[in-house]
């Protein structure tokens, strides 16, 4: 590639140093007035859409407050009394073990995967290791191995080992599942610490635990935060090998919920309760960092 | 090279003049992660191909013995696989190509400002955030039941206000394949979507200010300078979801599994199937090298992608 464009943007950079330089591109500056043109009819189409795309939420939410034989009418009935019967049913029914279990699953695999990941997307970033994007692909093309082609020798393994029924089984399977999206989520974050910051904080001779946490903390945070965040829906609703690998003790919430019409019958208002809980942690964290999920979403490698 | 290029006398020749030392210093940080990695995915498949070259039926013990290809034979000629694999095809490419051609209509339209933009994006992320065996239950149960479903539900009602009956149709056992993939594109519009609209406002506003005082028109800027822009997120889109829906194993578990007979068998279910009901482990194991070599061949296209993007950062 070009030499002299690459020293150019080089030569450009101190100016910009602090904040990214995709940041201060130019946006739109006459968005409304080319929205005025586009006129009504898009803003309908787009909540029709909209709204046609929600729905299937809205009801589900909906029927979880109604009773059961309001439930399954047919047409539908949407203005049928509330009641918060369903829920309390459920927690008779002791999901709380399963939602223990998700939570435990989840939570430990996502801090696992920041203990790991951050000091290696460190070597891959900031104090780079030779051949740091051979490493790079290495972990990432672990991601493409279908889950499904380990699912037997880790069911093997881990019945050899006696941990079968084991959350903490299901914490390792997840730690491995999302440490490669992490790892390239938390370089691209740290790529973007400024490394004349970086030079001038030790210059002025700051130690290396120092310029971490004074420098490189406070930079990263949010991004932290967004990788967290990814590994903890995607743990959240796996559910393939938390169906597979365990039985009584430690399964997690999808598994619940399955099991819940093969044991019950198909009790429409009572199913409709339990998708809505089990799904409502994603649903807020998810709703509540829209903006940082494209970027977790791809790798990093869209901003 | 675009490294070495951007940084002239500074990382390559300090890295070059680093002790033994140093550079584990350098590499420690990256271990645990590494060998973490390498024991938990790497071993596995290792054992998964050494399983593949036995027969290996759990209901037969004692009759565990080496069996070199005959496993693989089993896999390239049993009609169950081959409609397994036809199905995975079918699967992944509408679901893909519905969603991206659905997502990049939304994304456009949201594009726009207009009242409520915010929130109208929160909804529309939202099939996406919610637990995907809960959206598969939610459609098999709510949706597509044939005397209380939604779907019929609605059909009913229009059909009532023109003084007719509406259908009962069975959803899922009259058309599985197309019951399954809308429950799937409706869950995987949001994902592209999302990434095309970050595509479509990372567009640099001044281009398009240019082709609109140039005089061009609203369609001609989307097909010569808003598409070839997006081409990248498209790409990019495109492969991570045809790696994640060509795992699609909830939806099938949960709404056809697999049938009516093996109609809506997709590879993933086919191996859960061999392993967990037929117990043949070895046809299992090698029906799973099969399915890695062909997300290899998916995944090589993917990582030049990724690759091209990554380029484009190293250079900036």
């Amino acid at each position: 590639m070009s030499t002299t464009l690459d020293a150019s943007t080089e030569t450009v950079r101190p100016a910009t140093a602090g904040g990214s330089t995709r940041r201060r591109l130019p946006r739109r500056t006459k968005e409304p007035d080319l929205a005025a043109r586009g006129g009504m009819a898009w803003t309908v189409l787009a909540w029709l859409l909209t709204l046609l795309f929600f729905a299937p939420v809205a009801w589900m939410v909906l029927t979880s407050f109604h009773k059961e034989a309001d439930a399954a009418t047919n047409p539908p009935s949407v203005f049928a009394p509330l009641t918060g019967a369903n829920y309390s049913a459920l927690f008779d029914r002791d999901v709380m073990p399963f939602l223990v279990n998700s939570a435990t699953a989840s939570i430990v695999s996502t801090l696992l995967v920041l203990v790991l990941a951050v000091p290696a997307a460190y070597a891959l970033s900031i104090k780079k290791v030779e051949k740091w994007t051979d490493v790079m692909f290495f972990f990432l093309s672990t991601k493409f191995l279908p889950a499904i082609a380990a699912l037997l020798p880790v069911y093997l393994i881990v019945k050899h080992l006696g941990m079968l029924d084991n959350v903490y089984t299901l914490v390792i399977l997840y730690t491995s599942m999302n440490l490669p999206i992490a790892l390239w989520m938390m370089r691209s974050f740290l790529a973007e610490v400024p490394v004349e910051i970086l030079e001038a904080a030790q210059m002025d001779g700051a130690g290396l635990l120092r310029v971490l946490w004074n420098v490189v903390r406070p930079v990263v945070m949010p991004g932290l935060a967004a990788t967290a965040l990814i590994c903890f829906i995607f743990s959240w609703n796996e559910f393939m090998f938390a169906v597979n690998l365990t039985a009584t003790r430690s399964s997690t919430a999808p598994v619940f919920l399955v099991g819940f019409i093969s044991s019950e019958g198909l009790f429409l208002a009572k199913l409709c309760a339990a998708a809505t809980l089990v799904s409502l942690p994603v649903l807020i964290a998810g709703f509540a960092a829209q903006d940082k999920l494209v970027r977790g979403l791809s790798l990093g490698a869209v901003k | 090279m675009a490294t070495l290029a951007a940084a002239p006398g500074r990382p390559a020749v300090r890295q070059r003049s680093l002790s033994s030392k140093a550079r584990w210093a350098r590499r420690a940080p990256l271990l645990p992660a590494l060998v973490f990695t390498v024991v938990v995915t790497q071993v596995p498949f290792l054992a998964t191909i050494v399983i593949s070259t036995l027969h290996w039926n759990v209901l037969k013990p004692g009759e565990k013995s080496f069996a070199a290809f005959s496993n693989y034979k089993t896999v390239a000629t049993d009609d169950r696989l081959r409609t397994a694999v036809v199905n995975t095809v079918v699967l992944t490419a509408s679901v893909v190509l519905l969603s991206l051609a659905i997502g990049l209509g939304l994304a456009v339209l949201l594009d726009r400002r207009f009242p409520g933009r915010g929130l109208a994006r929160t909804l529309l992320i939202a099939p996406f955030l919610v637990m995907p065996a809960a959206s598969a239950l939610i459609w098999k149960h709510m949706i597509y039941n044939p005397d209380y479903g939604l779907l019929n539900g609605v059909l009913n009602a229009v059909a009532k206000v023109y003084g007719g009956h509406g259908p009962s149709i069975a959803w899922v056992s009259a058309h599985p394949m197309p019951a399954v993939v809308v429950s799937q594109v409706w869950q995987w519009t949001p994902f592209m979507m999302l990434i095309l609209l970050a595509g479509l406002q990372a567009q640099p506003g001044d281009v398009l200010e240019a082709a609109r005082v140039d005089g061009a028109k609203g369609l001609d800027t989307f097909r010569y300078i808003t598409l070839p822009h997006l081409r990248q997120y498209l790409e990019l889109a495109t492969l991570l979801g045809s790696i994640y829906i060509l795992q699609t194993f909830d939806a099938i578990f949960t709404i056809t599994q697999g049938g009516p007979g093996t109609a809506t068998t997709n590879l993933p279910y086919e191996i859960y199937q061999t392993m967990f009901r037929k117990y043949e482990y070895g046809e299992a194991a090698a029906a799973g090298v099969v399915v890695v070599i062909g997300t290899i061949i998916v995944a090589t296209f993917a990582l030049r992608v990724i690759s091209s993007l990554f380029r484009e950062e190293q250079g900036a």
